[in-house]
């Protein structure tokens, strides 16, 4: 397959970027789109170029190292797949592809493609944890946790931290990402203890760090590649709410929080 | 001749770990402030180090080359976890895990590091739930459990296919908050590209800054690496794209034995290659095993029709198929260890019965237990494992089997270390896949997350301990000592010898030249002739590299090329290390089979008399053959067979 390839190039994240557009041929159907940009880059080493640079890494669609904005989607055309899962049969022969980074003032460029998300570890670090120290811990089965509440908070906990939702969202909002977090643990028996620290910790951190609101445009449910559902988002509201409502104390700056 | 000691503490076996407990020495919470230690990786061996030693109020630094720690790759381990808590009532006792676990591994690993394992696996099952790891659970709330190769009870703790992800996100938020307590510092897109040695102790890394380029150096009074294993030295594997062996190579080449070079994983069930530039392969959990059915066609001219389209793998007769591994292994039928369901698949591929465009594939057959189960509960069980095969294949398993084929996922061989986790380098720890230690010559399913968690949360806590206890009065070290210039000099030099050769080819065309070798001649199936050549065209491989290499960009800012072609060059010389391995371990065991070492029915046959011990290879120069140091394996606790699953 021959395709026209318009790709984001920009020297470093203080550099001002441009689109340029190169041509690619050969390649296969059953070729990742990586794989595509693996042997493109391949060729840019050849003739004495500098290859672009993206982010990857496992290849399996599940350390979420990989992004691109893929002709205005997040890890392109196809649904619930990461850009390293997506392959180039998605496209007909001669397609243009036009592929910039995640576009997000909390997600700086730092050169063509890739950019810095340390932003979502700084969230975390705020209060997406529970405090137990290591060792110590009674029986595995001493708490019997619901299967419902298990299979709920696992379906929030599968987000692989890959930005695609900030990206998506009109806001750069990074609403889904944070309920997704709250979510895992507010519906685990473990996580209640400090559940409404946490929450105020959270969202306290992700405006602090200059994500967007949430408006309730669904865009990052839509392109999320595990298809995390924004009932997360409500749960979090809730969460909240409640928090900001029923918490007696001031959050505390204790244990990480 | 030996330099090695194990340091196994004295006594039976099911008391060694806590006798050793109660006898090490330990720092007070005061000093503990006053010691720093660096972990470079933060897998779950890594993170979970990290995060333990951080909450002890050591002062950590952890290094990881990815964007985030929570992107290690023990993210992607799909299937489960170990433990033996015998939850199910089935039989499974720490002694039984400790038993599989040195079975499985073909009597080539140590008693005493593997009876550890077992005894802490139940405590990396409490201590993930504690820190929210949403596993699998019955509907009366209790915890779920799976089986997998090798042993014949329920002792898999599982949640679905990302169970690699959930515990190290668990270990990651763990770290996260040893971070924000200012415990643990995160040094993220760094690369360590060497070890620092102050009078013979690891005191720091240097680390290249992948954003800026710049050179860093980082000291501490103790170094653990917990950097993953080195399987993309064969270019195609289930590893990421990022994989290397670049640190415990720095750490060979500064005086860390490497133990088992050539002890390799094959995992029998992968997605088949399909043409010359994938990147990488990917691994369908084992876990499938448990409802899936591995057959091939027994006759060739279903074979023939089968490649040509003529024919459905499901028009094939019940009577015509060949479910070879439960014909030759009847009572662990397809959950058969690792290797010996690797071997099968080659064996019948080898002799012409592989399905596929290549006849390099056999089948995975879910219908029976679509028709036993219902499409539901088997949709529960593996629809991200089946989305992900539907995703690449662009075939629908539900309706056809699932085409796989071997691959290269994991290495059991590594640093050599003892008891404690340390190498031969004092003060440097290896913990994780990094280090050769509990899985002698192949590793059982869902042990690799035991490991790396055991290593981490539950061993080096005491360990480094109890190595830091008399340097209590050492102060911080300065980062403008003359063996940090050293170190740097050389790092520099040899980075600024990458860019020099200004060849013709990019880095992957020699990683690709290296893996077919690697693929060919050591990989599932050895023999003299063959490593002998292999070692004779790694060579030819490295010369060639090293004139023809072509790198561009620059020094001083974001490169991959630049960082690839470091990692390639190392890969380059570790390949040689494991042929080397290979040739001079004249017996099959494991993972490791030599061709000319069988039993009549092709099944791996040991020699106990010459080969029990663990191969540490010791570094002697550029152009030097390595020296052979060897540790005797000795059996205590279990009388040492032959392997039998039948």
């Amino acid at each position: 397959m021959d395709f026209t390839l318009k790709i984001w190039r920009q020297k470093n994240a203080k550099a001002k970027g441009k689109f340029v557009t190169y041509k690619i041929n050969g390649i296969s159907d059953s070729s990742s789109f990586l794989e595509m940009l693996d042997v493109f880059n391949d060729q840019q080493v050849t003739k004495g170029e500098d290859p672009v640079v993206f982010d990857h890494d496992c290849r399996e669609g599940i350390c979420g190292t990989c992004s691109l904005y893929i002709n205005g989607r997040p890890h392109g055309p196809d649904d619930a797949v990461t850009t390293c899962q997506l392959h180039m049969r998605k496209f007909k022969d001669g397609d243009t592809i036009v592929i910039e980074p995640w576009r997000s003032k909390a997600f700086p460029v730092i050169r063509d493609l890739m950019v810095d998300r340390q932003a979502f570890d700084k969230i975390i670090q705020a209060g997406g944890f529970i405090s137990v120290n290591t060792g110590g811990i009674p029986d595995a089965n001493a708490i019997l946790i619901p299967k419902q509440n298990a299979d709920s908070s696992m379906d929030a906990a599968a987000c692989i931290g890959c930005g695609a939702c900030v990206a998506a969202c009109k806001n750069a909002s990074a609403m889904l990402f944070v309920a997704a977090k709250v979510s895992h643990f507010a519906l685990l028996p473990q996580g209640k203890a400090e559940a409404t620290r946490r929450v105020q910790a959270m969202v306290a951190k992700m405006d602090e760090l200059g994500f967007g609101n949430c408006t309730n445009t669904g865009a990052c449910e839509a392109e999320c590649p595990k298809e995390i559902s924004i009932e997360n988002i409500a749960r979090m509201n809730r969460e909240f709410l409640g928090a900001k409502i029923g918490s007696q104390k001031k959050v505390v700056k204790e244990g990480g929080f | 001749m030996t330099k090695l000691n194990s340091k196994i503490p004295q006594g039976p076996v099911a008391t060694k770990w806590s006798s050793y407990k109660d006898h090490i020495a330990l720092v007070n919470p005061s000093n503990k402030r006053k010691l720093d230690i660096i972990v470079v990786g933060t897998g779950l061996a890594g993170a979970s180090a990290a995060a333990s030693l951080g909450a002890l109020g050591f002062k950590v630094k952890a290094f990881c080359y990815q964007d985030s720690p929570r992107r290690a790759h023990s993210i992607a381990a799909q299937g489960g976890i170990n433990a033996s808590k015998n939850y199910q009532n089935d039989g499974d006792s720490v002694y039984r895990l400790f038993y599989d676990t040195i079975k499985g591994g073909d009597y080539r690993a140590r008693e005493g590091n593997v009876y550890r394992l077992a005894e802490v696996s139940g405590s990396i099952i409490d201590q993930s739930v504690a820190l929210g790891v949403p596993f699998a659970r019955e509907y009366g709330g209790l915890l779920d459990n799976r089986s997998f190769g090798g042993a014949q009870v329920s002792r898999t703790f599982y949640a679905r296919g990302q169970t690699g992800q959930q515990l190290l996100l668990g270990a990651y938020s763990a770290m996260s908050r040893q971070v924000s307590l200012g415990n643990v510092e995160s040094y993220t897109r760094h690369e360590m590209l060497d070890v620092v040695i102050i009078d013979g102790r690891a005191r720091g890394i240097i680390a290249r800054n992948l954003v800026t380029g710049e050179i860093e150096r980082h000291s501490a009074h103790a170094v653990v690496l917990a950097t993953g294993g080195y399987g993309n030295v064969f270019f195609l594997s289930t590893n990421a794209m990022g994989s290397n062996a670049t640190a415990i190579w720095k750490a060979y080449k500064k005086g860390a034995f490497f133990g088992n070079p050539c002890f390799t994983q094959i995992h029998p069930t992968c997605i088949p290659v399909h043409g010359d530039f994938q990147s990488k392969l990917t691994l369908m959990s084992e876990s499938l095993r448990n409802d899936g059915r591995i057959w091939v066609p027994k006759r060739k001219e279903d074979v023939d029709a089968l490649r040509h389209n003529k024919m459905k793998p499901k028009d094939i007769a019940e009577e015509n198929r060949d479910y070879y591994l439960e014909r030759r292994y009847p009572a662990f039928g397809n959950l058969v260890p690792r290797d010996v369901a690797s071997r099968a698949a080659k064996e019948r591929c080898d002799a012409g019965f592989g399905v596929g465009e290549t006849g390099l594939a056999v089948y995975l057959d879910f219908a029976d237990s679509i028709k036993r189960l219902g499409c539901n509960v088997i949709e529960e069980r593996y629809g991200n494992l089946f989305q992900m095969y539907q995703k690449i294949v662009d075939e629908n398993p539900y309706e056809n089997p699932m085409m796989i084929y071997p691959a290269v996922h994991y290495t059991m061989g590594g640093l050599w270390v003892d008891y404690d986790l340390m190498s031969t380098v004092k003060g440097l720890f290896v913990a994780g896949e990094a280090n050769f230690s509990d899985h002698g010559a192949n590793r059982l399913g869902a042990s690799a997350l035991m490991q790396g968690l055991a290593d981490g949360y539950f061993v080096l806590p005491y360990t480094i301990q109890n190595y830091l206890a008399d340097q209590i009065n050492v102060p911080r070290f300065k980062t403008d000592l003359p063996e940090f210039d050293e170190s740097e000099k050389q790092v520099q030099a040899r980075l600024q010898k990458l860019f020099d050769v200004k060849g013709t080819k990019p880095v992957d065309h020699f990683h690709r030249q290296l893996g077919k070798i690697m693929w060919e001649y050591v990989g599932m199936a050895r023999n003299k002739a063959g490593l002998q050549k292999a070692i004779t065209l790694i060579r030819e491989v490295r010369a060639e590299f090293w004139k023809d290499v072509k790198i561009t960009g620059e020094f001083n800012e974001v490169n991959p090329e630049l960082e690839k072609a470091g990692r390639v060059a190392d890969f380059i010389e570790l390949g040689e290390l494991m042929a080397i391995d290979a040739l001079n371990r004249e017996e099959s065991c494991g993972g490791h089979f030599r061709e000319e070492y069988q039993t009549p029915e092709g099944e791996a046959l040991r020699n106990d008399d010459d080969f029990m011990y663990v191969a540490a290879w010791e570094y002697i120069g550029d152009d030097k053959t390595p020296v052979l140091n060897k540790e005797p394996l000795e059996y205590e606790a279990i009388e040492v067979k032959q392997r039998n699953y039948k």
